[in-house]
């Protein structure tokens, strides 16, 4: 079995059931089982989640890009406060990028006061944080591959040739 | 209509049959909530980067005709593109013809080569306008009849049976519509050896090969001695997803192309040149977009097959193409009620096989161009539809999702949910 397509199917959908795979990659359902318990062991397989639209479900949320410029430390260079910043549940994703700056940190929180007071209060004041740039997110219009809202429909013939 | 303007209609369109498929075309377009399997054409929008391409080239102004045999520029990645995947050379000045799609393609080969009362073999089932095409040109239709148990494969023994002096033309179209049917290389060089003892000009509608998902396809024209008596039809309507753009390619000996150049010229002067500049970038950067759409068919190709063979179904393994052709005997019914009871039973549309030929009769054919969501539902439709006439399943199924709800947030395929 093919475990690279293994898991491009589970990413895709991570609802499809051991039976369900094993008849779409002609593997054992047992054979499936195995390799996803072992993906899972080994942390290939990091978690299970679901893209949700928030909005739609009607709650407000806030999110943040912030750009962190940061002095990278003897022996362990950005890893040490980037880690640290992972810590905080706010904080939905974390970042080493080339360029300006040096950690993209997205945040998440429920009003615009808490996000930035979560800025200014926990991740500025971090020893080694040299300065952050916050940059509110307005709307989004696609997310993990998924285009929000998206208008294309199937729009063929209903029988064909 | 009016009775005397209807004489004045050319006799041989009059007595012509319409498409078997378009009145159960009709009858699905007045039925609500039916998830189709009848569609022949992928389910994936053109790639955005065809898309794109096509819009740029609108935007730096190509709206204008380009030459009777296409873009020279498209004509020649059509030859590399041939070149590199089956080893076939063609000269893209003289040797390739760029078509409004293959069906034109097929229309200009038939006109070209079809003198009145030429026979024509055409193995069956078969591509709805194969037969109709042959009439038009003059030629007159002789019919190899294929089954199941032969896997739906032309053998080189019934090509040699048909043949009588008046035979001219071979219409072979492997991966095949209905059937999703392929013929294995060995196969293949014992028809073009009865090819080439008889002297005939073979057309080969290949606008499936890379929809190939068991081993290499083999192009016709890459065998011994078949070159310069093949004329090769392909497009890009399936590999990329680009059925509504019409465009596709012949390629043959420069007489052959040369000949339907000259009707090109007369009647279509050109294909589209968006359709040419959107044809150019899929074959300059489609090759991972379309490895991943024949990935997912085949994927979508077992869970179908498995279903028919859950439900009771006999389907023979079709190798290539998007189609399944289970035999629908068991159900005492005939292809087209079949299909209509399925219709009205349970919305799902599928092809009566006999709209392919009288020996697709007993067979419906079934897209598997559909999302995973609706090949399954549809599964589980019929299912019912086929236990309800006495077929007993085979197991108890696995292939469609199970009724009870799961536990919001936890999924079946592991425990690592935090």
């Amino acid at each position: 079995m093919n475990t690279l397509e293994l898991l491009e199917l589970l990413e895709d959908n991570a609802r499809l059931t051991p039976e369900e795979i094993a008849v779409m990659l002609q593997a054992d359902v047992g054979e499936v089982r195995r390799a996803i318990k072992e993906l899972e062991q080994n942390k290939t397989i990091l978690k299970y989640m679901t893209l949700v639209n928030w909005e739609k479900a009607g709650e407000e949320k806030v999110s943040a890009l912030i750009e962190v410029r940061i002095t990278p430390q003897r022996d362990v260079g950005f890893d040490g406060v980037a880690r640290r910043i992972c810590r905080f549940p706010e904080v939905r994703s974390v970042r080493l990028m080339s360029g300006a700056y040096d950690l993209a940190v997205f945040i998440e929180g429920r009003t615009m006061r808490e996000v930035s007071h979560f800025v200014a209060t926990k991740l500025a004041t971090i020893e080694g944080v040299i300065s952050t740039t916050t940059h509110f997110v307005l709307k989004t219009y696609k997310q993990d591959g998924v285009i929000i809202e998206d208008t294309e429909e199937d729009r063929r013939l209903m029988v064909s040739p | 209509m009016n009775r005397t303007w209807c004489e004045r209609i050319n006799p041989v369109v009059r007595d012509m049959p319409p498409s078997g498929i378009r009145r159960f075309f009709d009858m699905v377009a007045e039925t609500k909530g039916v998830i189709s399997l009848g569609v022949g054409e992928p389910d994936f929008v053109t790639p955005w980067h065809i898309r794109e391409a096509c819009i740029y080239s609108l935007e730096k102004g190509y709206t204008m005709y380009t030459s009777n045999s296409g873009l020279l520029e498209l004509r020649c990645a059509i030859a590399r593109d041939l070149a590199e995947t089956y080893g076939v050379t063609y000269d893209p000045r003289s040797e390739i013809l760029v078509t409004v799609g293959v069906s034109q393609g097929l229309d200009l080969a038939l006109r070209a080569l079809v003198c009145p009362g030429d026979e024509v073999l055409i193995p069956e089932p078969s591509y709805v306008s194969y037969a109709p095409t042959v009439t038009l040109a003059g030629g007159k239709v002789v019919s190899l009849p294929t089954g199941m148990e032969q896997g739906f494969c032309l053998r080189a023994h019934q090509v040699e049976a048909a043949i009588t002096p008046r035979t001219k033309l071979l219409l072979l179209c492997y991966p095949n519509n209905p059937t999703g049917a392929v013929l294995d290389r060995k196969t293949l060089l014992e028809i073009a050896e009865v090819a080439v003892a008889h002297d005939l000009i073979v057309i080969s509608d290949e606008i499936y090969d890379r929809l190939t998902y068991d081993g290499q396809h083999t192009c016709l024209a890459s065998l011994p001695g078949m070159k310069e008596r093949t004329v090769l039809l392909n497009g890009f309507s399936k590999s990329y997803a680009m059925t509504g753009w019409r465009v596709g390619y012949a390629c043959g000996h420069g007489d052959f192309i040369a000949a339907m150049t000259k009707i090109h010229q007369y009647t279509m002067l050109c294909a589209p040149i968006t359709a040419q500049m959107a044809a150019l970038e899929a074959l300059k950067n489609g090759r991972a977009g379309m490895e991943r759409m024949v990935r997912e068919y085949n994927r979508r190709r077992h869970l179908v097959l498995h279903a028919f063979r859950d439900m009771g179904l006999p389907c023979f393994e079709p190798k290539g193409a998007f189609y399944a052709f289970p035999e629908i005997r068991v159900t005492g019914l005939t292809s087209e009620e079949f299909a209509e009871t399925l219709l009205q039973e349970e919305k799902v549309a599928v092809v009566p096989g006999n709209a392919f030929g009288a020996s697709g009769e007993g067979f419906v054919r079934c897209s598997y161009a559909a999302s995973l969501e609706d090949l399954g539902e549809a599964m589980r439709r019929m299912a019912q539809m086929v236990r309800r006439r006495g077929v007993k399943p085979r197991v108890i199924s696995t292939t469609h999702r199970p009724i009870p709800a799961r536990e919001a947030g936890v999924s079946v395929a592991g425990s690592v949910c935090s």
